[in-house]
């Protein structure tokens, strides 16, 4: 079975390629970029001159199954994935129960794979029942998968906890995903402290919860010569701690979460528990910083940090709602407005969708190379449209960016060269 | 007024969350009819503003005088007056803010007025019902028929609310008084001065435009209005405050720091009072500045013009 895209724009960020060609598929793998002389009898798929590049890798993703399938199945979040071009995703284990132990870590795995549409890479608990205390199986978990260790939307709190998960994740080479925010500085809190927060009278989290939990695990970074990697960074602060240290050739990383560089916290506007997030949205200041450490290579990464929440956990009074946003379907075209709007380049924003996290994951996925798995994000970078809520495929559509126009519009999805969406 | 009416345009109706977004002429109408309905209030004349209408008074955290006082209002004014406390009702039992709203809806209620912990439940309740709903205190949001209640009190002793200099003392952080004063002070004209321990003072609060002090004296230097406000004993346990004695002796109100005040100062508590934690029972009860009594009274008044307020189009229809 062979299909030949034709009429491409071929992006490859990881190789610096962007230029018209043809990409031939064969057997599920890429087979040749412009080959010479395609086979006659493949299947032509005509781009009309979009842009295709790999499919895309989303490195911090919210699980719903086990535990809480109302608000997403894998089926639902495999739909989800497809409809936004991601091909690869990086799942948390703060399930009900965690992935702690190595069956439900292969039991994700595998049962994302029975799917067939998107590669689900479970992280493991890094702590038993991410409950902060002891650690997690590295070892066992590693075996049975795990691309990393965290605790999800919980940070690990104490220090010696954290020095110990870093130093023995290392062991099997694995890196430790930390939430970073300082839970007794956080505890109660709903949006981010400061003006907006008193005139709403919501419970506030001051901004340097993030900055100083940053401080604090780069150290220990340095203590112990693990992987730190910092998930959904949201302040100038901790990226200036993560910019300095990466200086230092400490083994430091991070990602950010498109909420953090195209909103900022006056999206809340008056108790919108929509864009009730964790970490709260941000200053304008903040974002714009976010928006300069993408550009300047600070962040790793741009993770959706996916967390589908239901009607009935966002219809509340704001400081009861569930934080969280979906964000699979919308990652791509709300970073492409970083790049309509000028603070990236196309390549460098793919980068940050693509490659980048997959080194990270330490998966070959997220390149446009001969041999490669044909995982495959056709799309229009100029097609304007609207993000709408009842639009979306998820079973649950909580979305903070309601509402908002972007630009870039993915026609189709493919998964070792099957198409999953489109 | 009658171009744009009373309060906020939700939906259907028009309702009373806040003092934010009220603009000086909304203030100054509401403040005089509430003067017409005390003197009304005094001959004890019924009126039949509300006849055939719907108070319900929907109070999710305890509470003696608001929600007496909007009884009293709406009873003045000829309203079928419902007490709802949560207690024992099916909210108790785990219905959703929301649940609530729509059960109530299906009643036809004209106006509801609403108390609740958190803030932002009385918007997401006029996003919901077709009644005109009064925010009672949400959270630590807004109160805003206290603040136009201190106001009238204000009102009457000075003859304005223009270039005074008012003390906002105690818990700001987790005042929704506070807010609602600062809102409608800073509105009409005058210069709100907030007091409070560092650990008691929201972040942002100079962007309120007001003076912020921790130093009480300087404060209350020439002030022509003291408001303390309550502070709830569980905000020691938090450790906001070490201790009622030591509160008490930076941040209380007692005659030796009320002297620092202009000499006619008027003292003001929104109720209910911890006495000797945030003021001295000498100057609760000296008449010569308390007018904490008359707040009471001008409350009810204000509740009445307000509900008054928000039912006008209901007979216009008619």
């Amino acid at each position: 079975m062979s299909t030949l895209f034709v009429n491409a724009r071929l992006l490859d960020p990881a190789s610096g390629l962007d230029a018209p060609g043809t990409l031939l598929v064969e057997g599920g793998r890429i087979a040749a970029l412009n080959p010479a002389q395609p086979p006659a009898h493949a299947e032509r798929i005509d781009c009309a001159g979009a842009c295709l590049c790999p499919g895309l890798v989303d490195m911090r993703v919210g699980l719903r199954e086990p535990g809480e399938e109302h608000k997403e199945s894998l089926a639902t979040l495999a739909a989800c994935a497809a409809a936004g071009g991601v091909t690869t995703l990086a799942a948390l284990p703060d399930t009900d129960p965690p992935l702690d132990e190595p069956a439900l870590v292969e039991f994700v795995a595998r049962r994302a794979a029975a799917l067939g549409s998107v590669t689900v890479l479970p992280y493991g608990a890094a702590t038993k029942g991410c409950a902060g205390r002891e650690l997690a199986e590295y070892g066992l978990l590693r075996e049975a998968g795990a691309a990393g260790f965290t605790d999800g939307r919980r940070a690990i709190a104490e220090a010696r906890t954290m020095r110990l998960a870093l130093a023995y994740a290392d062991a099997f080479g694995a890196f430790v995903i930390q939430h970073p925010e300082e839970p007794s500085l956080a505890a109660g809190g709903a949006v981010t402290e400061g003006f907006q927060a008193t005139l709403l009278g919501l419970p506030g989290i001051p901004a340097a919860a993030e900055a100083l939990m940053v401080a604090r695990d780069i150290r220990l970074a340095a203590l112990t010569g693990g992987h730190v990697h910092f998930a959904h960074v949201s302040t100038a602060e901790a990226l200036d701690l993560i910019r300095a240290a990466k200086a230092r050739g400490l083994r430091v990383t991070c990602d950010t979460a498109p909420p953090y560089f195209d909103l900022n916290e006056t999206t809340i506007g008056e108790w919108r528990t929509y864009a009730r997030l964790s970490p709260p949205l941000r200053s304008e200041e903040d974002r714009l910083a976010v928006l300069a450490a993408l550009a300047d290579g600070t962040i790793d990464a741009v993770a959706s940090d996916h967390q589908p929440q239901d009607t009935d956990a966002k219809r509340l009074p704001f400081a009861q709602a569930e934080p969280g946003g979906v964000g699979l379907e919308t990652l791509l075209a709300v970073t492409l407005n970083a790049v309509h709007a000028g603070h990236l380049r196309l390549l460098d924003a793919l980068g940050l969708l693509t490659h980048r996290p997959a080194g990270l994951l330490g998966v070959p996925a997220g390149r446009l190379a001969e041999g490669a798995a044909a995982d495959l994000c056709l799309f229009d970078p100029d097609r304007a449209w609207q993000i709408r809520a009842d639009d979306l495929a998820g079973n649950s559509r909580n979305t903070p960016f309601d509402g908002r126009p972007v630009q870039g519009k993915v026609l189709g999805t493919w998964k070792a060269g099957r198409r999953v969406f489109g | 007024m009658a171009e744009h009416g009373f309060g906020r345009q939700v939906g259907r109706r028009r309702h009373l969350l806040g003092i934010a977004g009220l603009d000086p002429g909304q203030i100054r109408a509401a403040l005089d009819l509430a003067e017409t309905y005390i003197s009304l209030n005094r001959q004890g004349g019924p009126r039949d503003v509300m006849r055939g209408r719907t108070l319900m008074n929907l109070f999710f955290e305890a509470s003696t005088r608001t929600r007496t006082s909007f009884e009293l209002a709406g009873k003045r004014l000829g309203a079928d007056v419902i007490n709802m406390t949560t207690a024992g009702s099916s909210v108790a039992k785990g219905e959703t803010l929301i649940d609530t709203a729509m059960t109530l809806n299906a009643m036809h209620v004209d106006v509801l007025v609403v108390r609740h912990d958190q803030s932002g439940a009385a918007a997401l309740l006029a996003q919901k019902l077709d009644a005109a709903v009064i925010n009672a205190g949400d959270g630590t949001h807004e109160h805003p028929t206290q603040a136009l209640l201190d106001a009238l009190t204000i009102r009457r002793h000075r003859g304005t609310l223009e270039n005074l200099t008012v003390a906002i003392c105690g818990d700001v952080l987790h005042s929704r008084v506070a807010r609602s004063n600062i809102h409608l002070l800073t509105t009409m004209g005058s210069r709100v001065r907030l007091c409070a321990p560092p650990t008691l003072l929201p972040a942002g609060a100079a962007q309120l435009g007001v003076e912020v002090h921790t130093d009480m004296r300087a404060a209350l230097k020439g002030a022509d209005v003291v408001m303390m406000l309550r502070l709830q004993r569980e905000r020691m346990r938090s450790s906001f405050v070490p201790s009622a004695r030591e509160y008490f002796r930076f941040y209380g109100l007692d005659a030796a720091k009320l002297a620092l005040a202009k000499p006619d100062a008027l003292v003001m508590h929104p109720g209910p009072m911890n006495r000797g934690i945030e003021i001295d029972s000498a100057v609760a009860d000296d008449l010569q500045h308390s007018v904490i009594q008359e707040q009471v009274e001008m409350g009810v008044a204000v509740r009445m013009a307000v509900l008054d307020l928000l039912t006008r189009d209901l007979r216009r229809n008619v």
